[in-house]
C-alpha cells in the first residue's frame, strides 16, 4: 500500500504549483477572463514549453507518457488557480480521443501540434436535450460519397470558440438514445457549413453552438470505428471526469484554506470568529469533507491505473462526492467570509463558479447518484 | 383553530386577483429587467398602489395604512406572490416608516411619511460597516454635535439602491463611553448632503446594487434625529424584528417551486422528464413540506402578532428557515437549469440558445447566498434563539 507519488510526478506537479503561484495570480486571471477569447495563448505556450501538455501522450508522439495519476496532478494545481487555458477541452478530451482512437495518421498530424502548443481542439457531445445522457444523440453524419455529410447542433462546446478542429459526436445508425450507432468524426471549423455562435459562462469560459449545416468530411475524419464512438466517449469522459474532480479538489483545497485564515484574522464581538465553536466545527465538516473528496479520487484512479472492474462505480461515487463536497465547502466559504463573500471583487464567489460548472459537467450528483443506485442496486 | 376564509375575505381576494391583473401590465414588468428603467419602473409602480390605498398594508390606519386585518394581509402576500408582482422596495415603506411613525416627532411624521408613501423619496440603510457585520453594536461612523446639526464621519457598507436614494437611515455613533449599545443614534440624513459619496460594490451575480456610502464631515440637522440621542439601538432593534420577518418569503417561495415544477415537466434526460425522476421529485418534496410548515409557522407569529405580542425571538426562526428554503429553491432551480446555469445575461437571447431560464436561475442562486449573511446572519439568529427562547 502505497500513496506516495513519484519523485517525477513531485516535480511535474512543483512545476505547475509554482507557475500558478508565480505568474497566474488572480489578477491575471480575472484579465484573461475577461478577454475576448476567455484564455490566454501566450500562458498557453508557456504551458507546452513546460511540457504539460504533452502528459497524456505517447512518447512515440513526442507525449510524456503519463499516467491518471499525472493528469490528476496537474489538474489539482490548475484548478488552485482557477485556470481558464483549455487543458480540459484541448487536451485531455480532444487529445485524449484522438490518442484512443485516432487513425497512426491523424495522431502523427495532430498530437505534436497539441504538444507544441499551435492546435485548439474541443469535443462537441452535448445536444439541447441531451442533458447527462452522452449517447442522446440527434446530429446525424450520413454516409455520402467517400466520406460523410453532418447535420445537426451542438451546444456548450468547451473551448469551441478557439478550436482548430473539433471532434463531434453524430449518429450514423439506430434509434435517439441507443449507444449503438454513435460515430465520432474530426472536423475542422473553417469546413463550409460549420456555424460557431459563441458565448462567455460564470466561470470565464468562452464556450459554443455549433451548426453542422451539411457539413462533409471524408472517410478518413472517422475516429475509431463506424458506429463504435460510445466505447471512446466513455473511455475519455472517464479521464476527464478524474480530471474535473482533481480540479475540483484543488479548488476546494484553496476555499477551505482562505476561509480558514479569513475567520483567524476577522474579528467581531471583539474576538477572530475563528474562536466561535459553532464556526469551528463546520469548518471542521468542510476540511473532511476535502479529505473524503481526495480519497475519492485516488480510490478511482488507482482503479482506473489499475485497470480494476469497479470503474463504473468508482466514478459515480466520485461525482457524486464532488458535488455535495463542492456545494458543502464553497456554500461554507461565502458564508464566513459574510458580506465580503458575496462580492466580485473577492476570489471566493469565482471559485465557487467553477465548481458550479464542474458539477454540472458530465452529469450532476443527482445524476451519477441515480446511476451508482442502478448499477448497484437494480436488478 | 379555524383558518378557513369568510365570504368576505373570498370577495376581497378576487378584488386583489383583478388590481394585480389590470395594473401589473407586461410593459412594466419589461421595464424592470433593464438596468437603465429599473429605478423609474419601480417608482411608477409604487405609485400605483399608492393611488389604489395599498402601498403599506403594515402601516396603522392613520398613517395611511390599509387597515386590513391579519387575514387580509395574508390573502394580499399570497396572492402578489402568485401573480409574480414584484414586493415594494422596503426601506421606506416596510423600515424607517415604521420606526418614523413609531418614534418620529409630529413634525417628523408630516415630513417624511406621506413622500414615503407616494414613493418620491427613495431610502436606504445604513447599519453594516465593514467592521462591524453581525456585531452591528461595534460600528464606528461617527456623529458629533456642532450647535444644530451633526457633523458626520464615517463608511457604510453593503448599501442597497443607494445609487438611487434620495435619503439614508443611519446608526451612528454619538458616544463611546459604556456599553457600545448605549452611545448609538438613529439619524435621517439627506443623500443630497455635501460630503456624501457612493461607491458602487459589484456583487457575485455579477449585478450592482449593492454600495458603500461615505461620510466626510456631512451636517445634518439635530431635527432628523429620531427620538433620543444615545437611544438609537433601541429604536434598530425594533425594526431589525421587522425586516427578519419579512425576509423569510415564505409566497416567493411557493410561486417559485410552482415554476420549478413546469420547468422539470419540459426540461428532460433520456428522454424522460425531470419531474418524474425520483429523486428530483424527492429534492422537490422535501422543500414543499418544509415550505407547508413554514406558512404556517409564519401564520402562527402573524396571529400573535396581531393579538397584541411583538415579533420577537419567533422572527429569528422565520429568518432561518425562510432564507433556508429560498435557498433550497434557488439550488434546486440552478440544478434543473444544468450547464446552462452558466449562461451569463446579454450574450445569446433565449431563441438563440434554446433555452430560457439558466441566466436567471443562476442570478437568484449566487444573489442568494447573501439572505443567510444579511439583516444579522443566520448564526447570529440562531444565538438569538438560544439565548431568549431557550434560556441558554
Amino acid at each position: 500500500m502505497n500513496f506516495d507519488f513519484t519523485e517525477e510526478q513531485g516535480m511535474l506537479r512543483d512545476s505547475v504549483a509554482r507557475y500558478i503561484q508565480d505568474s497566474y495570480d488572480f489578477d491575471t486571471r480575472r484579465s484573461i477572463a475577461a478577454s475576448p477569447e476567455g484564455m490566454s495563448h501566450e500562458h498557453w505556450q508557456t504551458f507546452a514549453e513546460l511540457g504539460w501538455l504533452s502528459v497524456p501522450f505517447a512518447e512515440e508522439h513526442g507525449g510524456f507518457g503519463g499516467s491518471p495519476v499525472d493528469i490528476m496532478l496537474v489538474m489539482e494545481e490548475l484548478g488552485k488557480g482557477i485556470v481558464l487555458e483549455p487543458y480540459l477541452a484541448t487536451v485531455v478530451l480532444f487529445g485524449g480521443l484522438l490518442e484512443r482512437g485516432g487513425s497512426a495518421a491523424q495522431q502523427a498530424e495532430l498530437i505534436p501540434r497539441i504538444i507544441e502548443g499551435s492546435c485548439q481542439g474541443a469535443f462537441a457531445y452535448l445536444e439541447r436535450q441531451s442533458r447527462h445522457e452522452l449517447a442522446d444523440i440527434t446530429t446525424t453524419a450520413k454516409a455520402q460519397g467517400d466520406g460523410y455529410q453532418i447535420n445537426g447542433e451542438k451546444v456548450v462546446v468547451f473551448n469551441g470558440a478557439n478550436a482548430d478542429y473539433v471532434i463531434v459526436s453524430a449518429r450514423t445508425s439506430g434509434e435517439q438514445s441507443a449507444t449503438d450507432g454513435i460515430t465520432l468524426l474530426l472536423v475542422p471549423t473553417d469546413a463550409a457549413g460549420v456555424e460557431r455562435v459563441s458565448y462567455r459562462l460564470m466561470d470565464g469560459q468562452v464556450v459554443s453552438n455549433i451548426v453542422f449545416n451539411n457539413v462533409e468530411v471524408p472517410a478518413e475524419s472517422v475516429i475509431g470505428a463506424e458506429n463504435g464512438g460510445y466505447t471512446l466517449i466513455n473511455g475519455v469522459v472517464t479521464i476527464a471526469t478524474i480530471a474535473l474532480a482533481a480540479e475540483a479538489l484543488g479548488i476546494m483545497g484553496q476555499l477551505n484554506a482562505k476561509t480558514l485564515e479569513y475567520t483567524k484574522t476577522r474579528k467581531q464581538f471583539g474576538v477572530a470568529i475563528g474562536s466561535f465553536q459553532a464556526l469551528q466545527h463546520r469548518m471542521v465538516d468542510t476540511f473532511m469533507a476535502y479529505e473524503q473528496t481526495k480519497s475519492l479520487l485516488y480510490r478511482a484512479v488507482c482503479e482506473l491505473d489499475g485497470q480494476g472492474d469497479d470503474i463504473a462505480a468508482c466514478i459515480h461515487a466520485l461525482k457524486v462526492m464532488v458535488d455535495r463536497s463542492g456545494r458543502l465547502i464553497f456554500g461554507e466559504a461565502i458564508q464566513l467570509h459574510g458580506g465580503m463573500g458575496i462580492t466580485d471583487e473577492l476570489d471566493i464567489g469565482h471559485y465557487a463558479k467553477r465548481l458550479m460548472m464542474i458539477n454540472t459537467t458530465f452529469g450532476d450528483g443527482d445524476y451519477h447518484q441515480a446511476q451508482f443506485n442502478q448499477l448497484r442496486y437494480a436488478g | 383553530m379555524d383558518t378557513k376564509f369568510a365570504p368576505e375575505d373570498l370577495a376581497f381576494r378576487e378584488e386583489v386577483r383583478a388590481f394585480f391583473d389590470e395594473a401589473y401590465d407586461e410593459e412594466l414588468q419589461s421595464r424592470f429587467k433593464d438596468l437603465t428603467t429599473f429605478k423609474d419602473a419601480v417608482i411608477e409602480w409604487q405609485k400605483r398602489l399608492y393611488k389604489k390605498g395599498w402601498i403599506a398594508p403594515g402601516w396603522p390606519k392613520e398613517y395611511g395604512g390599509t387597515g386590513w386585518n391579519a387575514t387580509q394581509k395574508f390573502i394580499y402576500e399570497t396572492e402578489r406572490s402568485a401573480a409574480g408582482v414584484r414586493d415594494v422596495i422596503p426601506f421606506g415603506l416596510n423600515m424607517v416608516g415604521p420606526v418614523i411613525y413609531s418614534f418620529g416627532t409630529e413634525e417628523q411624521k408630516e415630513r417624511f411619511l406621506p413622500r414615503i408613501l407616494s414613493s418620491d423619496d427613495w431610502w436606504c440603510q445604513g447599519y453594516s460597516e465593514t467592521g462591524a457585520g453581525s456585531d452591528l453594536a461595534s460600528l464606528k461612523t461617527r456623529a458629533v454635535r456642532e450647535g444644530d446639526e451633526y457633523v458626520v464621519s464615517g463608511a457604510k457598507i453593503w448599501t442597497s439602491y443607494a445609487q438611487y436614494a434620495d435619503w439614508i437611515f443611519c446608526l451612528v455613533r454619538t458616544n463611546s463611553e459604556g456599553k457600545k449599545q448605549d452611545g448609538i443614534s438613529f439619524l435621517l440624513i439627506d443623500m443630497h448632503s455635501p460630503g456624501i459619496k457612493v461607491n458602487p460594490i459589484v456583487s457575485i451575480d455579477n449585478h450592482h446594487s449593492l454600495n458603500e456610502v461615505e461620510f466626510n464631515d456631512v451636517r445634518v440637522p439635530v431635527a432628523n434625529l429620531i427620538g433620543e440621542q444615545d437611544k438609537g439601538w433601541t429604536y434598530a432593534k425594533a425594526l431589525l424584528a421587522h425586516e427578519r420577518t419579512a425576509i423569510a418569503g415564505v409566497p416567493d417561495s411557493k410561486r417559485s417551486l410552482t415554476e420549478i415544477r413546469s420547468f422539470a415537466a419540459r426540461e428532460v434526460n433520456g428522454g424522460k422528464s425531470l419531474l418524474s425522476d425520483p429523486l428530483f421529485q424527492k429534492r422537490l418534496s422535501d422543500i414543499e413540506i418544509e415550505l407547508m410548515a413554514l406558512e404556517f409557522t409564519e401564520l402562527r407569529v402573524l396571529a400573535s402578532v396581531a393579538s397584541g405580542g411583538a415579533p420577537g425571538a419567533e422572527s429569528s426562526l422565520l429568518k432561518i428557515k425562510g432564507t433556508e428554503m429560498q435557498q433550497a429553491v434557488q439550488e434546486l432551480r440552478m440544478d434543473l437549469a444544468a450547464y446552462y446555469q452558466g449562461v451569463l445575461p446579454n450574450e445569446l437571447s433565449a431563441e438563440q440558445l434554446g433555452h430560457e431560464f439558466g441566466s436567471q436561475a443562476r442570478q437568484t442562486y449566487m444573489y442568494g447566498r447573501a439572505s443567510t449573511i444579511y439583516g444579522g446572519s443566520n448564526e447570529v439568529q440562531k444565538n438569538i434563539i438560544a439565548k431568549a427562547v431557550l434560556g441558554l
